[in-house]
């Protein structure tokens, strides 16, 4: 125990350029180490995906993944915090974390990261890192190597082609088609991740200035970016599933509303998820996804290694080993996972790319094309302040 | 080996239950306590045996044998109880009952089953060694109860309306075996009771306990 | 050594467990959340002493009609699961002996909170059971938007509540009318022409009060302070105060919680006022059930409205039961769509495909119970034995003491306890997490254990002392036994208890210490009800199997003593 610390420190302070010797260092640190990878547990597919990963990682580095499932992000968050509140500045209990967005500004903000170690991966070679990347953006925020990209996220929608003829064409058709469908639509409550990313995909639709977004909000940016999302919205909300009074707590919650007929479209930031949902028996098969015009908002999860984490060489070799082409492909498959690959195609070499063409496909799943172009997420700011704006608007 | 009371009496918030009793029990003798209810008989038995309440505060002297209880626990007191419902333990069997009063200086499983098979047969309950106390009747759990209390061998025995639960016929039978059995181990015993009829049996001294506030 | 000076060491070191394990850990949390409240939290750079962590509180939107929520659906809930408890006891108490009625309600007490919720929610929802079966009468092809769950005047949560917790006052009742003598009174208030509900509300009520007045306090304080329930079956917009404090403790933004603190003391103090409500309600009622009294109306007007609310109960319990087979029914479901009263296709998947998660869970959440179950009742068994060797009864601080983690909300103290704990190294262990299940396991115990322990016939212990048996002999060989059935009773619930707890274990654990129920809270997050259905079965099989136990025990050992069968409430 007290020998992986000590190797853990000291990986951690090697902050040479990567090098062959260097990463053999980590692995020997690495070795024996469990790393507490604290993720989101709400998806049973994910869920199953990190045993996966363990079971490779113990097999071929000897270091075995414990899953910390979260209902938020942010607890591991808060548990670091309450860990630096306590002096305990080594040896803690998170020793990596799936995040982006405002977890991740918060985390960069206090301090609270380890790094930079993106660029001592060895698998980094196969990503595009170059200035403007989504890799190395987050919310807008610089990445600066505290966090490793490990899967694509994007929003969309997806409807029962059973109910529905033709789903909303743009941003601005939601407002008709509630009005013509009334109670059959809703969105997660904006305190959750996904109900605001809607309200976010709106703000993008129809801000005067779109790069204005890219800057943090001040008082008179937000209130004239926001004013075409608030007509549109108090349009479309006497319309929604409770007459807009009362909203589902997360996505899979909206989800499940479509499976017991209550309403008709569902969100969601993974593609992949309605195809996953089919197979899974919780969305019929008659479900598709639908992006509306223009494109949608699209971001990269990452993993982060918190600053006091005790098994970070652990978990470099986890970051590492979740970058691998190899399992990129796996986690691409619909039937694995159907999360798009992280990786720069024209990085790899043939037979990864053989791989990845080979890789099965779903009626559900939409391709790269279907999904249209996409929007970059706002700085990290307009998320916060559309959320506090919508609740001061109506929460009564 | 005789129960001495000296100047006893019991007082709650302040107020003594009855005047001071003074009384000297010889071996072989049952002494009669008799009252109204309310006058503090339970308690006074409850002061004897060692289980009294916080609440209560006591002068005067209890001896056992030239021995003075007040600081002894109630276990080492050797002073055994006889209720007015038998008490027998309900988990256990009536041997068992018996065998948990019987004194640990007898040794060895074979001896000690031999003193309690005897001990029933006594009592008029032989074989009933395995049964539950509960499927006894009135007047066998009476005589087992009596008989466990025995195989303690204490020293004085106090008895709480022992007969009053059972009907007149058993109540005779069960009388006479009780104090038979006290002359015949020649213990002191104070009895409590509400019949005439029991203390004329006894033969015995008879206190009669007056409220204090009615003593003139 | 004296019995009486044994006695006081026994309640000397019980005590001190108590005051070293409960008391100074609560007030320590306490501490910190008050710091962090009024803006002292040096981990986020907050150094800063002042009111402004409350003014960003009050200044929420919706917080004044959180509050109210709160106050609304915590008070109803307790006042409503009183009146139906109390109602149910007087109608059954004649037809139902103590451990029939404690079976029928054994399913309740057993299944977490959580877990009923979800049922519930399914069952009560637009798209639920209930509407599944008569949408084909009244021709409905989609279900009706109407706010059946997470209504805006938290009725679906008061339901939820109510179900939950009539069950264990009507349990608590049951054990408190084993201390007098309930037949004669009937009949002596009978014989001077009352009517049944009459003699119940003016000679039984009375005396019960003293009695379950603070397991009704429990029920106010969770009632008021449930996130599970609240979450589930609450509005959402905004939610009840415990729901919106999760939601302010778990922000990504840090700063949110100095205001979250301001929040976690602001439940205690609704807590608190809650209770200094029921206490002058008490003493309002008291006046005016006096003048009621000394009317010497015969009160056949009383017996209309407990009949009605008996019925209540017994329907609300076939809501209940709906959800419970609801869950199980998911648990063996593929698909099921709207509008299908049964599931399309049926499947194994959700028990197999859980994996060795659920195997690790299961055994984790079972040594879990055992541990802590064994160490609270050891520490009741204590405390209790100490009070009749001091032959005294408790005090009235000693009483509160005891149940002071079930009063004080758990949010106020828990994250100031978990900096505590982690600046003393003991976060993150299995210990930890015992230590803090078994915070919330005592009190239930004693609950449980206390009534049958002062109920067992004084005059057992006194003939064994008189046979020469010391305290612990008359503890090991006499109490003990006799007391089998409520010991493994008590034990039953400090189990169901156990496996129950979230945020002890969340906390305690670092989150590492994955059991049934952290677990299940995580998956439903992800609302698939078939798994929940799982881990919900699951988590209720635990402490079920541990009630069947705490039948079939007692009656295999004491299979031949007939005063031992059926004389456990």
């Amino acid at each position: 125990m007290r020998l992986a610390l000590a190797a853990a420190l000291v990986a951690s302070l090697t902050t040479a350029p990567a090098q062959a010797d260097d990463w053999q260092d980590t692995l020997n640190g690495a070795r024996g180490q469990t790393v507490y990878w604290n993720a989101w547990g709400g998806d049973g597919r994910t869920n199953a995906f990190i045993d996966w990963v363990s079971a490779q990682t113990e097999a071929r580095y000897g270091v075995s993944v414990q899953q910390v499932k979260l209902t938020d992000t942010a607890e591991a968050v808060t548990r670091v915090l309450s860990e630096k509140a306590a002096g305990r500045n080594e040896g803690g209990s998170v020793d990596m974390i799936w995040i982006n967005g405002p977890n991740f500004l918060a985390m960069k903000a206090q301090g609270l990261l380890h790094g930079p170690f993106v660029a001592d991966l060895p698998n980094a070679q196969f990503l595009d890192l170059s200035p403007g990347s989504p890799n190395v953006v987050d919310f807008t925020v610089p990445v600066d190597g505290m966090e490793s990209p490990w899967r694509l996220a994007k929003f969309v929608f997806s409807y029962d082609t059973a109910r529905v003829d033709a789903p909303p064409a743009t941003m601005a058709d939601f407002v008709p088609w509630a009005a013509a469908h009334p109670g059959r639509m809703t969105h997660p409550d904006p305190s959750n991740f996904i109900g605001a990313t809607f309200l976010k995909q709106a703000l993008v639709d129809f801000a005067p200035d779109p790069a204005v977004l890219l800057q943090p909000a001040t008082d008179a940016r937000f209130a004239e970016a926001t004013a075409p999302l608030w007509s549109w919205y108090d349009a479309l909300r006497p319309n929604l599933w409770r007459g807009g009074s009362a909203f589902p707590e997360n996505e899979s919650v909206q989800q499940q509303l479509v499976n017991d007929g209550e309403i008709d479209i569902a969100m969601n930031f993974d593609p992949a998820a309605t195809a996953a949902a089919i197979a899974e028996g919780l969305l019929p098969e008659t479900a598709r996804v639908f992006v509306p015009e223009g494109g949608t908002i699209g971001n990269v999860s990452f993993v982060a290694i918190p600053y006091n984490a005790a098994h970070k060489a652990g978990a470099m070799v986890v970051a590492n080993f979740l970058l691998d082409p190899a399992t990129q492909a796996h986690m691409q498959n619909i039937e694995v996972l159907g999360s798009f690959s992280v990786l720069a195609p024209e990085r790899l070499d043939a037979e990864a790319k053989a791989t990845f063409a080979a890789l099965p496909t779903a009626p559900a799943l939409p391709t790269l094309d279907d999904l249209g172009p996409t929007l970059l997420e706002p700085h990290a700011s307009w998320m916060t302040r559309l959320t506090e704006a919508w609740a001061a608007r109506y929460t009564r | 080996m005789s129960l001495v009371l000296e100047n006893l009496q019991l007082t709650l918030a302040g107020r003594a239950l009855f005047a001071p009793l003074t009384l000297t029990v010889e071996p072989g003798c049952v002494a009669t306590v008799m009252g109204p209810s309310g006058v503090g008989k339970s308690t006074l038995l409850d002061a004897i045996a060692g289980h009294l309440a916080p609440a209560f505060s006591m002068t005067g002297r209890i001896a056992l044998d030239g021995r003075d209880l007040a600081l002894i626990p109630p276990e080492a007191r050797r002073i055994g109880l006889v209720f007015q419902d038998a008490v027998l333990f309900p988990h256990l069997s009536v041997g068992d009952n018996l065998a948990f009063g019987l004194a640990s200086s007898v040794k060895g499983r074979d001896a000690r089953r031999g003193a309690v098979e005897r001990a029933l047969a006594q009592a008029g309950l032989a074989g009933l060694y395995g049964r539950d106390p509960a499927s006894l009747s009135g007047g066998q759990r009476s005589r087992a109860a009596l008989m466990r209390t025995l195989l303690a061998a204490p020293a004085a025995l106090l008895l709480d309306e022992p007969f009053s639960k059972l009907d007149t016929g058993l109540r005779d039978e069960i009388r006479a075996f009780t104090f038979a059995n006290v002359r015949e181990r020649a213990v002191p015993a104070l009895m409590v009771t509400h019949d005439p009829a029991d203390a004329e049996a006894a033969a015995g001294q008879t206190i009669g306990l007056t409220s204090i506030g009615e003593t003139p | 050594m004296t019995a009486a000076g044994d006695g006081r060491a026994l309640r000397a070191a019980a005590f001190a467990v108590l005051a070293l394990g409960v008391i100074g850990p609560i007030a320590a949390g306490l501490a910190q959340t008050a710091r962090a409240a009024f803006g002292l939290m040096p981990a986020i750079g907050a150094a800063q002493a002042g009111l402004g962590p409350w003014r960003t509180l009050f200044g929420l939107p919706g917080f004044a009609t959180s509050v109210q929520l709160t106050l609304l659906t915590g008070l109803g809930a307790t006042v409503l699961s009183l009146a139906i408890a109390f109602a149910l006891t007087a109608s059954l108490h004649a037809r139902l002996a103590g451990t029939a009625a404690a079976r029928a309600l054994t399913p309740f007490l057993a299944i977490p909170h959580a877990a009923l919720a979800i049922g519930l929610a399914f069952v009560l929802a637009p798209s639920g059971w209930i509407v599944r079966f008569v949408a084909p009468l009244l021709g409905l092809d989609r279900p009706p938007d109407l706010a059946l769950v997470g209504d805006p005047w938290g009725i679906a949560l008061i339901l939820g509540l109510v179900i939950k917790e009539v069950p264990f006052l009507v349990l608590v009742t049951l054990s408190a009318l084993t201390q007098f003598p309930v037949r004669q009174h009937l009949a002596a208030g009978q014989s001077l022409g009352y009517g049944r509900a009459a003699v119940w509300l003016k000679v039984l009520a009375p005396q019960l009060w003293p009695l379950i007045r603070l397991p009704l306090m429990v029920v106010l304080a969770y009632a008021l302070s449930t996130v599970e329930m609240g979450l589930i079956l609450g509005p959402s917009n905004p939610p009840v105060l415990a729901v919106l404090l999760t939601r302010l403790f778990f922000d990504a933004n840090t700063a949110l919680l100095l205001p979250a603190s301001a929040g976690a003391l602001l439940q205690a103090g609704l807590a608190v006022g809650a209770f200094a409500l029921v206490w002058s309600a008490e003493r309002a009622l008291r006046r005016v059930g006096l003048w009621w009294l000394r009317r010497g109306g015969r009160g056949t007007a009383a017996e209309p409205p407990l009949r009605v609310l008996a019925a209540g109960g017994l329907v609300l319990f076939a809501i209940g039961a709906l959800a419970l087979v609801a869950l199980f029914a998911w648990s063996l479901a593929w698909r099921w769509p709207w509008p299908a009263v049964l599931p399309e296709s049926w499947s194994l998947k959700a028990w197999t495909g859980a994996g060795p998660g659920l195997g690790r869970a299961f055994l984790r959440t079972l040594v879990l119970a055992l541990v802590t179950t064994s160490l609270a009742l050891a520490l009741a068994i204590a405390w209790l034995e100490g009070e009749d060797r001091g032959r005294r009864g408790r005090a009235g601080w000693a009483e509160a003491l005891i149940f002071l983690p079930l009063l004080v909300p758990q949010i106020a103290f828990l994250y100031g306890l978990n900096v505590l704990f982690l600046r003393l190294g003991l976060s993150g262990g299995l210990g930890a997490v015992i230590w803090a299940q078994a915070l919330f396991v005592f009190p239930y115990v004693m609950i449980a254990l206390s009534d049958p322990w002062r109920a067992l016939d004084p005059r057992l212990p006194r003939a064994a002392a008189s046979l020469g048996a010391g305290p612990w002999r008359r503890l090991v060989a006499v109490k003990l036994p006799v007391l089998l059935a409520p010991i493994l009773t008590a034990a039953a619930i400090g189990m169901a208890v156990s496996v129950a707890q979230y945020l002890p274990t969340l906390f305690m654990g670092a989150g590492r210490i994955a059991t049934l129920t952290t677990e299940a809270v995580t998956l439903s997050s992800a609302s698939d009800r078939r798994v929940t259905g799982v881990y919900a079965t699951l988590q209720a099989g635990v402490p079920l199997a541990s009630y069947a136990a705490a039948f079939l025990i007692p009656a295999l050992v004491h299979r031949n003593r007939r005063a031992l069968r059926g004389a456990d409430a």
